[in-house]
């Protein structure tokens, strides 16, 4: 591969990682939610783009449809409808001890798995998987497969998953 | 090519600040999304490590490809894809449970749930 196909992948993925650090800090401390769930749908696209980065391509598009067309969807509506009869009730008032302590066992947390595990890893860049792994012929192979039963189970899960938001919404049945 | 480390390195730094996040935030739903982004930095660990492979040799060879390359890129992928499963569910159901609470107390200060306090 000539050097210069692999400064233009090595400055995508600090693009891509840079965008997904800096909107995961955004979401921890930005004081509005609407914002915070903003912030969290950049990191969710920089994410998707950095599955395509690894080849698998439709866990990145399953990403951009579940995560930032559902899953946030999901959030910002909540969102607004809890902001329509309380904004004030999304406010937060400040607390320093918690938020150090807090930052603190975080830097704890990332020093320790960071050091142990970060410098062996730091070495490997050659990768073995095939270039189409991710692709939805193999993905849905594997899925239909090796894996049939526990996608099963997770479709049960997802079933009950929606019975139970329809009990726990409605008044009365 | 990007190391394996920089891609780990990223959903460590995702998991840490989610991590953070739920301890010192009080808002409910932000907690979810702190939730959420710790899901998503093991999925993009999960991913990258599936992507580089295992780094033991292999004892199977199925074509051309070893046996175990083959089964750690679909494993890894096929979490993935239960991970997002059984967050959405999760959400689903947490965001019911967060409405339920807010019609019961007018309410959604997590600090003063303490119903199951002892």
């Amino acid at each position: 591969m000539p050097p210069s196909d692999e400064l233009a992948k090595l400055t995508i993925f600090g693009a891509l990682a840079g965008i997904a650090a800096l909107a995961a800090v955004g979401v921890v401390v930005s004081p509005n939610a609407v914002r915070s769930a903003l912030c969290l749908i950049a990191n969710f696209f920089a994410l998707a783009f950095l599955y395509f980065t690894l080849n698998a391509e439709l866990l990145g598009i399953t990403q951009v449809i579940v995560y930032t067309g559902a899953i946030m969807v999901l959030f910002l509506f909540v969102i607004m409808l809890l902001n329509l009869g309380a904004a004030h009730l999304l406010r937060e008032p400040p607390d320093l001890l918690k938020k150090a302590i807090g930052i603190l066992l975080g830097l704890v947390l990332f020093g320790m798995i960071g050091s142990q595990v970060l410098r062996p890893l730091a070495t490997i860049t050659a990768t073995t998987s095939p270039d189409d792994y991710g692709s939805p012929q193999a993905v849905g192979r594997a899925l239909f497969t090796t894996y049939v039963w526990p996608f099963e189970v997770a479709s049960v899960l997802l079933l009950i998953g929606i019975v139970g938001s329809i009990m726990l919404a409605k008044r009365k049945i | 090519m990007v190391p394996l480390g920089a891609y780990v390195g990223l959903g460590l730094f995702m998991f840490t600040m989610g991590m953070i996040g739920v301890m010192i935030r009080r808002n409910p739903i932000v907690i979810f999304m702190c939730i959420e982004l710790m899901l998503n930095a093991v999925n993009l660990t999960f991913l990258a490590f599936a992507r580089y492979g295992p780094v033991t040799p292999a004892k199977a060879v199925v074509g051309t490809i070893p046996h175990n390359v083959l089964q750690t890129a679909m494993s890894g992928q096929v979490i993935v894809i239960f991970v997002m499963a059984v967050a959405a569910a999760e959400v689903a159901v947490g965001l019911g449970i967060i409405m339920a609470i807010f019609r019961l107390r007018q309410s959604i200060d997590i600090d003063e749930m303490s119903l199951l306090r002892g």
